[in-house]
């Protein structure tokens, strides 16, 4: 290569640090979705180039289910505070309470569903007019159309059959009183990337995403952590077993991988060799063929 | 199905590029089944989307996996067999990253190509050996040749319903080599293949033993993209001022945006537009450190020696080089939605990091994209119509040609009232 080319994933930083300047003229009041996992730490890192040497110039929001890994919430809060950006978190414990989300029946209810109400409910206390995600075009196929810039009606709805066509680098953010955006900047990125991201950034993830033993339930293929939110079916046993996570979401339905990776090297070599999509461990997405894109459609990420 | 075995280290990977392509092609030429190869080949395509589109294509009764069920991922797509937007791909091989938009080929569908098409270094398009070339790939690459693509990679697709017969591939190439004559693209390539059977896709056909070009996979990975970025004519559009007012950077004042034509560096005579003032770059600025250099399209943050009041939508340039301005603006516009453009209508334009009004002043003529006619008596613009139009913007735009630089020679339209993208110009 010579002098006057970027490296693709200089490029990816580029276009994604383009997109948050973007939203920070274009909008009133931003915030980052911030869950402490992996995506989530690039998003801020990339928040922390586009406007250095100032500030974050918007806060940090959590929507937190309430059945999370311990080491994630440590990892979220203790990341926050370097960074020096102001954390919201909202709980989904509290929709339920209040009667507004209804918890899930069953051996392992998940509030990934819920956690879309708790979130819409966030977005009116604070008047947020754009919401960074991490999301990426590559994890599911419902993502594989949706903007960087997303448009969500005054429901938070998204309308997958009336997106704004994106060209150029030309990012339309006008909207009526009352709607909203999501902004996704790694939409372009791969997990690969990502993954690479974090190695040449030297960035510091949860200890969840290397090797650890952890007592796990084996629930049709899914390596589910035996957590007190998940209740032990018939035939089924606890086992400890050596594991790690590819993805933190709801420990009720985010899946456990057997391995050995103890490094970032060696996690980025499983990768590359990996033979099933992250979200292949999402037990969430697994419960119809248009799941992602449905549970979009009513307002999660 | 071959499976590249060449591992991509950490290195290579910090270290590869990035070429984003965009494939056009019509219903039923096998699209669906070369981008599926393309992403099988490099092991892009895991086990469980494998294991899920066959499972589908079985309770479907298809007697065979279809990979177009990898692409189509709404619901209506799926249910209608069609795909309605475009759809971004990604795979890679140690030599580089691929983004693939991945556009429809209906008719009604200009808007997707054009959309896919904006971002896009190279093109496919895709002939079915049996049929040559068609009223859609006419109007495919007249959409390519408009929107500057530099490289189309002509793929004549189902070579092995033809018994990959020379004489048919020659006869094809000379075809559209006739039709490109009228069109503006520099780089155009040939290749015979199959992508249901894989020839020449990744490997070497044995069955085209006439053909000494490369594979598919090896142009995608080897076509030069570094010169088609603007190198010459720096361009600076002024995204966002920084302004930290802490302790450390008390009187820090950097202007963040991305570099979109040309190299600045510090001590850099610069100009500021629309002012007119002219300066010295001072710094540099990156979290990572300072720079010697800035180029596209890096995202950067500048400071310049002098104060000048300077704020977003306004552009740094070098004053030996300045751009055009003006108010009164000729585009190729391409209309994005159901309502009709408006003549005299008023319209919100995005331009580089800048918004202002502009009023349809008068529509030229329209485009006929399938026999690059001009339509001189129906001026009406609508959904997937391309015409040639003058504007005029409430306040000066600082702009190339199209053809000079991508970035700072288009626009879109937005409508005032629902606030949609309705429409999307290149400044000629």
């Amino acid at each position: 290569m010579n002098s006057y080319t970027l490296s693709h994933l200089k490029q990816l930083e580029s276009e994604a640090i383009f997109m948050m300047r973007e939203v920070a003229a274009q909008f009133e009041r931003p915030a980052l979705l911030f869950s402490g996992g992996k995506d989530s730490i690039v998003m801020v890192r990339l928040a922390q180039k586009a406007f250095f040497p100032a500030k974050i110039p918007f806060p940090l929001v959590h929507v937190d289910t309430g059945h999370n890994f311990v080491e994630t919430i440590e990892f979220r809060d203790k990341m926050a505070r370097e960074v020096g950006a102001n954390l919201i978190v909202r709980y989904v414990q509290d929709s339920i309470d209040q009667g507004r989300a209804v918890e899930e029946k069953g051996p392992n209810p998940s509030r990934n569903g819920l956690q879309t109400i708790t979130l819409l409910d966030t977005i009116e206390e604070f008047k947020f007019d754009a919401c960074f995600g991490g999301a990426r075009r590559d994890e599911e196929k419902a993502r594989a159309k949706e903007r960087f810039f997303s448009h969500r009606d005054e429901f938070g709805q998204w309308d997958p059959k009336n997106q704004r066509p994106e060209l150029w680098n030309l990012y339309n953010g006008k909207k009526q009183q009352g709607e909203n955006f999501r902004i996704f900047p790694l939409s372009n990125w791969t997990e690969m990337d990502v993954w690479q991201y974090i190695y040449s950034e030297k960035l510091d993830i949860p200890s969840i995403y290397f090797t650890h033993k952890r007592d796990i339930i084996n629930r049709g293929g899914t390596l589910l952590f035996s957590s007190p939110f998940v209740t032990l079916m018939k035939g089924e046993k606890v086992e400890n077993m050596q594991v790690r996570f590819r993805t933190v979401g709801d420990i009720t339905c985010t899946g456990a991988v057997e391995s050995d990776a103890a490094t970032l090297e060696q996690v980025i070599q499983e990768v590359a060799t990996a033979r099933q999509t992250e979200r292949g461990t999402r037990a969430d997405d697994k419960r119809s063929e248009a799941a992602m894109e449905d549970r979009k459609k009513q307002g999660y990420f | 199905m071959h499976q590249t075995t060449e591992p991509i280290t950490n290195e290579s990977y910090l270290n590869m590029d990035l070429l984003r392509f965009t494939t056009a092609g019509s219903v039923d030429d096998g699209k669906s089944t070369l981008i599926g190869r393309l992403l099988f080949d490099s092991k892009a395509i895991f086990e469980d989307q494998m294991e899920q589109i066959e499972e589908i294509s079985t309770r479907k009764g298809k007697g065979y996996v279809d990979l177009s069920l990898l692409t189509d991922g709404l619901r209506a797509e799926r249910e209608q067999g069609i795909t309605i937007d475009v759809a971004y791909r990604y795979f890679a091989t140690p030599k580089r990253k691929f983004i693939v938009a991945d556009t429809p080929g209906h008719v009604q569908y200009t808007r997707n190509m054009v959309t896919g098409a904006s971002t896009a270094n190279l093109a496919i398009i895709l002939i079915d050996a049996r049929h040559g070339v068609i009223e859609q790939t006419c109007r495919h690459s007249f959409i390519a040749s408009l929107l500057q693509i530099k490289h189309v990679v002509v793929c004549v697709n189902k070579m092995d319903l033809v018994d990959f017969s020379e004489e048919k591939f020659n006869k094809i190439r000379e075809e559209y080599t006739n039709f490109a004559s009228k069109l503006n693209i520099p780089d155009i390539r040939f290749i015979p293949i199959s992508a249901l059977m894989g020839d020449n896709v990744v490997e070497p056909s044995k069955n085209t033993p006439w053909y000494q070009g490369g594979t598919l996979m090896y142009t995608l990975e080897t076509v030069n993209i570094a010169s088609d970025l603007n190198m010459i004519d720096s361009r600076f559009p002024v995204q966002y001022v920084i302004r930290p007012q802490s302790d450390e950077f008390h009187d820090f004042r950097g202007f963040a945006g991305r570099v979109e034509g040309g190299v600045f560096k510090p001590g850099d005579e610069v100009m500021h537009l629309p002012s007119g003032l002219t300066t010295k770059i001072k710094t540099v600025e990156t979290m990572d450190g300072q720079l010697e250099e800035a180029f596209p399209p890096m995202s950067i943050t500048m400071t310049l020696e002098d104060n000048i009041d300077i704020s977003r939508g306004d552009m740094i340039v070098k004053p030996n080089n300045q751009p055009e301005s003006g108010q009164d603006i000729e585009l190729m516009l391409c209309w994005l939605n159901e309502k009709k453009m408006n003549p005299g209508g008023k319209y919100v334009i995005r331009h580089t990091t800048k918004e202002a009004r502009c009023v349809i002043k008068e529509v030229r003529y329209k485009m006929n994209i399938n026999t690059l006619h001009k339509i001189e008596d129906d001026k009406t613009i609508g959904l997937n119509d391309i015409g040639r139009v003058l504007i005029r913007t409430t306040s000066p735009l600082f702009y190339d040609s199209y053809n000079k630089n991508r970035i700072t020679g288009s626009v879109i339209l937005v409508d005032e009232f629902t606030n949609e993208t309705v429409g999307a110009g290149m400044i000629l």
